[in-house]
């Protein structure tokens, strides 16, 4: 008997040890005595930025940073996912549209007592329009890192062809281009305008630049099949329905190669594609094609509106050396650490200073950035924003594109999915009501 | 009767007992707090507080049944099951009559090679035929440009794309049930066919009168399976089309993914996965009704 | 004449089986932007190892292999010994409830893993497992499929085996452990063979319990590459390679356990 026991012991051993290694390995243990500032960032920006964390480490020798790369396009869903197993870092790249969701799930620490005692991050040195994206009523959750804007991408061999030497500056140009470029190409299947329905910021863009206040009643419910929103959709329809811009998106599995060979000539995307165009369109095209602020809905207003976007630096509520991760925020935000960021990364300083770095000045490409920049707005801050554009704004943008559905009964649709996801925001807020 | 009592019953438990009570703990348990979990409104604000939950009855399951989307992924689960559950049983009952035939040689061979899809990765699979399906660059076009086939649009268009999808899933997955199938008629005893070959009966009627009836119990078998398989189709949308276009490739269970841990609605979700479950109940308890009245 | 029919058939049957891998392995040794041409490209140009180097160097693909393995082989040896412990139990083991107990557990098989999965998950994180291994081995531990093997092969072991050595004063456990283990050795490299696979290939719970991307296994490190780098066609045909290759090497080294294991599950009775 005693033999079995052994036998059994050991095996219960076994599983022990081979656990708490499971266990030990994917928590990786932190031994030192530094203190230890966990920071999420996204893509190409997490390799980046640790060449300046490291600059960071040496000036405080007290302090380790651990970067930590999500990618782009999972990023969201990835944070809300460490939300969801807390494990939420103490610092994180959010994207600012992103800001409220984790504020109402009560889980970004307010900055204010911070910038309050800062001599670098002053409010006065940011783009208005970005600034405003960090706040929620009167506090504060972020710092713009750097910021983002979407402006339009263009052939510029192509629209002089068909007679725009000149960028198109409102809607009817854009639109009277596009049937230009069309009529060049005949029965070859090339188009104008690329607007794929995976990506909704042209839609609500173009929304905003008509006008269209995208929810209502206190952001409780939809508002799309508004008469203002309604306009920009269905312009953007007439384009999927005149051949004026593919339908199938997918067709397109390499954007630059496309852009290269004039399967389309006019695209409006942000400056992560500066330097992807830079690098991987061909030398022959590269005085080929330009960017420019958006058209607008009509002459007076050009530039149009333009969305807000680019990344914050925000503190977690987990995070426990706040002191140490408002420092690291800081030091990112100072001017030098902005340009070199740039450099870096080619990410668009968020600290207006920052842009007199003459690499920065002397690059066309981005002058239509600094631009549009001065015109741009925030969306609505609601936490569901998220959910309502990337699930329901792009598939009614599709279901309208493909004829599915008339844009009339497609937007319909689309305010009474938004609605039904505004729900529990509605209940939250009639309790809280009541609470008060 | 061999008198097995003799064993200690106490080892019989505690031979059980690391199975059963794992079992339990992940998987019995988390069913029944699933099924609690879709009468609730559980979603991302509870999760931090739990007070943002309620108990809603059944109105997940309302909302699903008024819920187009629902519809849609459950038309389009069924279209993959309906199409492609049998034609993947066709295609892998011919290639195991194929390998089983007399005249061939090198059947391990053969055997293998078909197999070779099964055991891949369906994730590396779904990314290879993501490419291989390209419109203009794939070489699936490119091979059917040669019979006078050209620019069909296998993930853009919405009518091509779940084709596409149960064209891979049929390629990928027939090796499975030939070996089950060529198990099957190995299990035929021979003198069934020496006695009809006597009496004159045609190959065909052969097959009609010996084989398939023989394969009738493997037939069940293997149609539950796949079946059961294909309800929870999810790998390859999620990779290939995200759903698209049109959410013509939208499955329950992706659905389900997408509701439960991309928008945390898990009250919505849980809903979603019992609904699944008794759909699978549901087709597996008429399958089994069907093939024992049909055959015995 | 029918006889060749057979073996053309056979043949296409077979390239159209084996043609995306060797595009796949093809095309992961061409540099950036040469498989997007029409027509299209079977053999690189010029063979180039750099989508791997990148993989390796750039795109930390090593970690994700051994998570791979780490997971595969945590599930592969706890289950074979959990399973055929019950397997054993079901099979040389007369208690009360005990046909019952085992027709519940195979009705189990038929509820999907979905239905789990969301208290699953909330469960592992109020135990702090999300993000680790164990939440991955924890649900692939105990098998329904497993135990049901087992239990067949053993059946057909003769009791006046196990009778001798409890004659020789051996203990259940000596039993099971030095008799039924080596006895039942071919089922249990089946089914390691299955359970190894299976780990490999999975995709859906992995993808819900690793959230952290150092944990990702090797599929769902493809998944979310294929989201930020769907334009290198080539780069991601290199990491399909990486994933697909060791399971095929198991594969083929192993085949034959692994054909007869399906057909053992296949013939029920």
């Amino acid at each position: 008997m005693s033999k079995v026991k052994n036998i059994f012991l050991q095996l219960v051993l076994y599983f022990i040890i081979l656990s708490s290694a499971f266990i030990e390995l994917s928590c990786s243990g932190h031994s030192s005595n530094k203190i230890l500032i966990n920071f999420w960032s996204m893509g190409a920006e997490a390799e980046h930025v640790q060449k300046l964390t490291k600059e960071f480490e040496k000036l405080n020798p007290n302090i380790e940073v651990k970067v930590q790369a999500m990618p782009w396009t999972a990023a969201h869903e990835k944070l809300i996912t460490a939300y969801a197993s807390e494990t939420t870092p103490d610092i994180v790249q959010m994207g600012n549209t992103w800001i409220p969701e984790f504020v109402a799930l009560n889980s970004l620490d307010s900055l204010n007592s911070f910038i309050d005692n800062s001599k670098v991050v002053q409010s006065q040195n940011y783009f208005p329009g970005i600034w405003k994206t960090n706040f929620i009523g009167k506090k504060l959750y972020g710092i713009p890192w750097y910021v983002d804007t979407r402006v339009l991408f263009y052939r510029s061999d192509i629209l002089k062809k068909v007679g725009y030497p000149e960028p198109p500056k409102n809607w009817n140009e854009l639109y009277d281009a596009s049937k230009k470029i069309r009529k060049l190409y005949g029965s070859e299947q090339k188009y104008a305008f690329f607007i794929p329905t995976n990506e909704w910021a042209p839609f609500i863009i173009f929304g905003m630049q008509a006008g269209a206040d995208l929810l209502k009643d206190d952001n409780s419910y939809g508002n799309f099949s508004d008469s203002k929103f309604e306009t920009a959709f269905e312009y953007l329809m007439k384009f999927y329905k005149e051949k004026l811009a593919p339908i199938d998106w997918m067709q397109v599995s390499n954007v630059f190669q496309a852009f290269a060979s004039g399967f389309f000539a006019m695209y409006i995307t942000g400056p992560w594609n500066v330097a992807e165009f830079k690098n991987r369109l061909p030398k022959n095209l590269q005085n080929d094609w330009m960017t420019a602020p958006l058209p607008a809905y009509d002459d007076q207003k050009y530039p149009g509106l333009s969305l807000a976007g680019g990344s914050s630096l925000s503190m977690f509520k987990s995070c426990k050396h706040k002191n140490a991760a408002w420092k690291l925020i800081e030091f990112l935000s100072e001017k030098e650490n902005q340009i070199e960021f740039y450099h870096l990364s080619t990410d668009l300083p968020a600290v207006i200073d920052a842009w007199q770095d003459s690499t920065l000045k002397n690059d066309k490409y981005l002058k239509a950035f600094y631009e549009q920049l001065q015109n741009v707005i925030p969306m609505p801050k609601v936490p569901e924003w998220e959910q309502i554009v990337s699930a329901k704004v792009q598939q009614y943008a599709e279901y309208g594109a493909r004829g599915k559905v008339s844009p009339e009964k497609a937007l319909k649709m689309l305010d009474q999915d938004v609605d039904k996801i505004l729900e529990k925001r509605r209940w939250i807020l009639n309790k809280e009501k009541k609470q008060i | 009767m061999r008198e097995k009592n003799k064993f200690k019953l106490s080892a019989a438990y505690f031979f059980l007992a690391p199975a059963l009570i794992t079992i339990f703990i992940f998987f019995l348990l988390p069913v029944i707090a699933a099924l609690l979990m879709s009468f609730t409104d559980f979603d991302i604000y509870s999760l931090g507080n739990i007070g943002y939950a309620q108990f809603v009855g059944l109105k997940n399951y309302i909302d699903i049944f008024n819920d187009p989307l629902f519809w849609t992924s459950l038309k389009n689960t069924f279209y993959f099951v309906i199409v492609g559950g049998p034609l993947s049983i066709l295609v892998s009952l011919a290639a195991a009559l194929l390998i089983n035939s007399k005249l061939i040689q090198f059947k391990s061979f053969f055997r293998i090679v078909y197999f070779i899809p099964v055991v891949t990765t369906l994730v590396a699979v779904s990314v290879l035929w993501r490419f291989i399906y390209h419109p203009k660059f794939g070489i699936l076009n490119y091979l059917l440009g040669f019979i006078g086939i050209h620019g069909i649009d296998w993930l853009g268009n919405p009518q091509f794309a779940m084709p596409a999808i149960i064209l891979m899933a049929v390629w990928k997955n027939f090796g499975y049930n030939m070996i089950i199938f060529i198990a099957g008629l190995q299990n035929i005893p021979e003198d069934l066919y020496e006695a009809a070959s006597l009496e004159g009966a045609s190959a065909w009627n052969q097959f009609k009168n010996i084989t398939l009836p023989m394969l009738a119990p493997t037939t069940l078998f293997v149609g539950i399976i796949t079946m059961i398989g294909y309800f929870q189709l999810f790998a390859e949308p999620y990779i290939m089309t995200q759903g698209g276009p049109l959410n013509s490739t939208l499955s329950i269970v992706l659905y389900m993914y997408q509701e439960g841990f991309r928008w945390w609605n898990m009250g919505y979700s849980a809903a979603l996965a019992f609904i699944l479950f008794f759909i699978i109940l549901i087709v597996s308890l008429i399958q089994l009704k069907i093939q024992k009245e049909s055959y015995i | 004449m029918k006889r060749s029919l057979l073996y053309i058939i056979l043949i296409i049957t077979a390239i159209l089986c084996l043609l995306p891998f060797v595009w796949m392995i093809s095309a992961s040794l061409m540099t950036t932007g040469e498989a997007n041409v029409f027509p299209p490209k079977f053999f690189p140009s010029k063979i180039t190892f750099s989508q791997y180097q990148n993989l390796f160097s750039r795109l930390n693909i090593a970690r994700y292999f051994i998570n791979s393995i780490v997971v595969s082989v945590g599930i592969t040896v706890i289950s074979l010994f959990v399973n055929s412990m019950a397997g054993f139990a079901f099979a040389k083991y007369r208690f009360s409830g005990q046909k019952n107990l085992f027709k519940l557990l195979l009705s189990f098989m038929i509820i999907p893993a979905q239905v789990t999965m969301l208290p699953l998950f909330l469960m592992l994180k109020y135990m702090g497992l999300i993000n680790s291994y164990m939440a991955v081995i924890i649900p692939g531990i105990a098998s329904v499929f497993g135990i049901f093997l087992i239990r067949q092969y053993l059946i057909a072991i003769p009791d006046s085996l196990i009778e001798a050595a409890r004659m020789d004063g051996a203990s259940d456990f000596q039993i099971y452990f030095s008799v039924i283990l080596p006895l039942a050795k071919p089922i249990l490299i089946t089914l390691a063979i299955f359970s190894f696979m299976g780990a490999w290939n999975d995709f859906l719970w992995p993808l819900i319990a690793m959230t952290n991307d150092s944990m990702y296994t090797l599929p769902v490190a493809l998944a979310s590459l294929m989201g930020e780098h769907n334009q290198d066609t080539e780069l991601m045909m290199a990491g399909s390679v990486v994933t697909i290759m060791p399971i095929l090497l198991v594969f083929l080294a192993l085949q034959k356990y692994y054909i007869k294991g399906i057909m053992m599950g296949g013939i029920k009775e």
